[in-house]
């Protein structure tokens, strides 16, 4: 009884991951924009090294989900779109990264 | 599992730092100190002596890691960045060891008055420092790098007259190229 409690509390954060941030490219998205206030469309296209279609896509997931917001503008005659992480995207990237951070700790091979 | 997660935060952190790589450059900064290196061009080339040509670029040196240095903390605070990041140490150790070379080598060049081959060795050093220092920056710096190079390179070969207007090419004219492209697409 006591150990499948251990092994319980070992992957409890592995069951609680924010499984819409835990997706590669929309893991990348979001790190992106905690490093900094707004990134262009374009930007973040060339950090990731994404195509138009892969960022759009998981972007709007992103966006769907109040994790990012998105302001369309004119630069001269160019569209441009930027992005921008909001207060429940930061929030829900804080504790992503400390659920990491449990399941690190709680999975430290014994001996390290 | 545990790797994966350590993964994860590799993941985060690396694109992290390649954003804040991305987004401290400061584009109109570098717009600036092209603009200083012009001026410094149109007055070296009215000096009379080898030394008073030395001096006119010396200053312009100064003037423009000062300059340069103002505008990275700016935009730094614009971003809400610091300039003690790894991404901006990473910078530093690239672009330095060449400048510290080229300070070196025109020293050695002043002491036996031969000027000739220092604005070519300039440009090609400032040019690689640039290249690797940006190495992980936007794509238009590795790029202006490379255009340093080879200016400094057709430099090294063309008659001595012609060296004072590609130093003010190079200086000048990619500074403010470059520098105008980087801060109208990556915001400042």
């Amino acid at each position: 009884m006591a150990a499948k409690a251990t092994a319980l509390r070992m992957i409890e954060p592995a069951i609680n991951l924010d499984q819409l941030i835990h997706e590669r490219v929309r893991l990348g998205i979001i790190s992106a924009l905690a490093a900094t206030k707004t990134l262009t469309f374009g930007e973040l296209k060339e950090i990731l090294e994404l195509t138009d279609g892969n960022l759009s896509i998981h972007a709007r997931k992103l966006e769907d989900a109040g994790y990012v917001s998105c302001r369309k503008y004119f630069e001269g005659r160019r569209p441009q779109t930027a992005y921008e992480l909001s207060l429940l995207g930061r929030k829900a990237f804080e504790k992503y990264v400390n659920h990491m951070e449990a399941l690190i700790q709680a999975m430290k091979p014994k001996g390290k | 599992m545990h790797e994966h997660a350590l993964d994860n935060i590799k993941f985060i952190r690396s694109t992290m730092e390649t954003t804040t790589e991305f987004t401290a450059l400061p584009g109109y900064g570098m717009a600036l100190v092209g603009i200083s290196a012009l001026v410094a061009a149109w007055l070296s080339g009215r000096t009379q002596t080898e030394e008073g040509w030395l001096a006119v670029w010396t200053a312009e040196g100064m003037a423009a890691i000062l300059l340069g240095f103002i505008a990275m903390i700016l935009k730094a605070s614009q971003s809400g960045l610091s300039l003690l990041s790894q991404p901006a140490r990473r910078f530093a150790l690239g672009f330095a060891p060449p400048l510290l070379a080229g300070a070196a080598l025109t020293a050695a060049f002043a002491r036996v008055n031969h000027y000739g081959e220092v604005p070519g060795m300039w440009l090609l050093l400032y040019g690689a420092g640039v290249s690797t220092g940006g190495t992980f920056s936007v794509r238009a710096v590795p790029i202006m790098g490379l255009c340093f190079m080879t200016l400094g390179a057709v430099t090294l070969f063309v008659p001595i007259d012609y060296r004072n207007y590609l130093l003010g090419l190079g200086f000048g004219g990619l500074h403010l190229g470059f520098g105008l492209w980087i801060g109208r697409k990556h915001g400042g």
